[in-house]
């Protein structure tokens, strides 16, 4: 139960990170990357997942 | 401005701001009428409005030519998807089109932009442009703003947005002393904005279609109308889209102007396929120059300060407007660097600009006065190569860009600027370049330049387009009008036939300033 950032097409706009609510997604090495640990996939917070829905690059957050 | 949200439309909240038509002349017009030369000069804004622009290179026309701005790139994000856009690239039509800037922190940020001050004294003004939107990045946006102003008060604070997050930011914007800022406005009808903008993320959740034109629209109004109640200087930025927005445009020029903007700077849609974007991948054109000028003349005859200088800078451009130094500049550079700012120096330097600067509007006034009694209907464009202080001191072919200048009996109106490859490369002509140069100012009669080889003269003149050099590093304004009447005196005496010229084409793809 997570997301992933699929890092040949995240531009690394930052987008994302300030909307997880579990503060899962942080910059690692020119890219940004979703620890599956603390990812909830937004269960029971959001109607849909924040990372897909701000990330401007369709296809970049996909399910793990 | 959550939930449900009604369709603000056009409410006529609070009566005009004054600033729109400041005793009924326009800061830009100059054309002569309602008996005001009012292109430049204080006499017609208010006060204190002058006071905001009269060093602004982006809000006063004539202040571009003498003060620089500059913009860092440390607002990646976005909360919006535009048509024109590619997100893997900067903002299109914010920036430089296809062209990633370099994205610094907050505090590299505010460090380059002390150094640049420093060595560059002309730069009176820093905006946060991109290159996503500075208020979908606000800690880092006011975060810089924060630390740039303990340092350097004397430099004015600007953003450009797109409205969406903007009055929920209005008491930062408020309490960072932001005095000027930019809202992106390409239609006031969401039917009209659903072509535009495919979606939105606001309210943790996407929206597509209508409803995201809708809450955008009413996020611009609102923010538009809180920027008026506050004093703060709004000007708005329409991108012209042949076919989705042209006509409409004029309707977002009234709308904007009856909520207070100062300024309607409309810029041409930069599209080509290689950007990748939605309208670069289905065919959707820009305008013409001739279709961008008119509806630009359309919007003036309402009354409303029309922006023509724009460059579509990078957002991490350095210089005066339409060059860029931000070479000099670089990350590593600043790293290594101590700066000093030295608020004294800059002061004795701005004392200096300000002499110049009257200077140059008296010989104007003086060129005016010489056209008195001339009548004619006749009205030429021409384009001029220049390196600023609004002086005709480029050479042909180091020129990136002509600025072009509409001449009648009313005198010398700036209107607009071109963009073209560089004729010269590194010391010979480039024969492939110049074609396009031609096309780029096909649309006038003569260019006026400081030097210029005998070839690209013989083609110049093949295509019409009568090469000037005899005004050499003279005033721009002073000089156009000397050619014009001597146009007019050819053209009585017979000895030339005048003739209206064709349209030209407006620069597609990114550009790259010389190294
Ligand atoms: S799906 Fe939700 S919880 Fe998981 S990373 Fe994305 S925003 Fe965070
Ligand atoms: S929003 Fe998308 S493109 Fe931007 S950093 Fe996150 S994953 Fe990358």
């Amino acid at each position: 139960m997570a997301y992933k950032i699929i890092a040949s097409s995240c531009t690394a706009c930052s987008a994302c990170e300030p909307e997880c609510p579990n503060v899962a997604i942080r910059e690692k090495s020119g890219t940004y990357i979703i620890d599956p640990n603390k990812c909830t996939e937004c269960e029971g917070q959001f109607d849909s997942p924040q990372c897909v829905a701000v990330c401007p690059v369709d296809g970049t957050v996909i399910k793990a | 401005m959550q939930g449900e949200t009604a369709y603000i439309g056009i409410k006529e909240i609070k009566p005009l701001a004054r600033i729109a038509e400041p005793n009924g002349c326009r800061t830009t017009g100059g054309d002569g009428k309602s008996g005001c030369d009012s292109k430049s000069g204080s006499a017609d804004v208010p006060e204190h409005i002058w006071d905001k622009i009269k060093n602004h290179p982006c809000y006063s026309e004539e202040a571009h030519h003498h003060y620089a701005r500059m913009h860092v790139a440390v607002a990646p994000a976005c909360n919006i998807q535009c048509n024109y856009c590619n997100r893997k690239y900067d903002c299109a039509n914010e920036s430089r089109p296809g062209v990633v800037s370099e994205r610094l922190t907050p505090e590299q940020a505010s460090k380059k932009v002390l150094a640049v001050a420093s060595a560059i004294p002309q730069m009176t003004v820093l905006g946060i442009a991109g290159p996503g939107d500075p208020l979908a990045n606000p800690e880092k946006t006011f975060r810089t703003f924060e630390l740039i102003s303990k340092k350097a008060p004397d430099i004015k604070l600007c953003l450009s947005t797109n409205g969406l997050a903007l009055p929920g930011l209005m008491d930062r914007i408020v309490q960072y002393n932001i005095d000027h800022v930019t809202i992106t406005i390409n239609m006031v009808d969401p039917e009209i904005g659903q072509h535009i903008y495919p979606w939105i993320f606001w309210n943790h959740r996407r929206w597509a279609g209508l409803d995201a034109a809708k809450i955008i629209h009413e996020h611009q109004m609102e923010g538009l109308e809180m920027l008026t109640a506050r004093g703060i200087l709004a000007k708005i930025n329409s991108v012209m889209i042949p076919g989705i927005n042209d006509a409409h445009l004029i309707e977002v020029n009234r709308e904007v102007k009856k909520r207070g903007a100062f300024l309607h700077n409309i810029m041409p849609l930069i599209s080509s396929p290689e950007h990748g974007t939605v309208f670069g991948l289905n065919g959707q054109r820009g305008p013409t120059a001739h279709e961008l000028k008119a509806l630009q003349d359309q919007c003036e005859e309402g009354a409303m300060n029309v922006m023509r200088h724009c460059r579509q800078c990078r957002a991490d451009a350095v210089g005066l407007l339409g060059e860029d130094r931000s070479g000099e500049f670089s990350t590593d550079t600043i790293e290594a660097m101590d700066v000093k700012y030295d608020l004294d120096a800059r002061r004795v330097y701005h004392e200096l600009v300000e002499e110049q600067r009257d200077a140059r509007l008296a010989a104007r006034q003086d060129a005016l006065a010489g056209l008195d009694g001339e009548a004619s209907d006749i009205r030429i464009l021409v384009a001029v190569a220049t390196k600023g202080e609004g002086r005709i001191n480029e050479h042909f072919g180091h020129a990136g860009e002509f600025q072009i200048y509409e001449l009648s009996t009313a005198g010398a109106k700036f209107v607009g600027h071109r963009r073209v490859d560089l004729y010269c490369q590194g010391g010979y002509g480039d024969e492939d370049a110049l074609p396009s140069v031609v096309r780029a100012i096909n649309d006038c009669h003569a260019v006026m330049v400081a030097k210029i080889g005998g070839c690209p003269s013989d083609e110049l003149r093949d295509a019409g387009i009568d090469p000037v050099e005899d005004y050499a590093h003279e005033l721009i304004e002073q000089s156009a009008i000397a050619y014009f009447k001597e146009y007019l005196a050819a053209v009585k005496s017979g000895q030339i036939e005048h003739q209206a010229r064709g349209d030209a084409a407006i620069r597609q793809g990114a550009y790259i300033a010389a190294a």
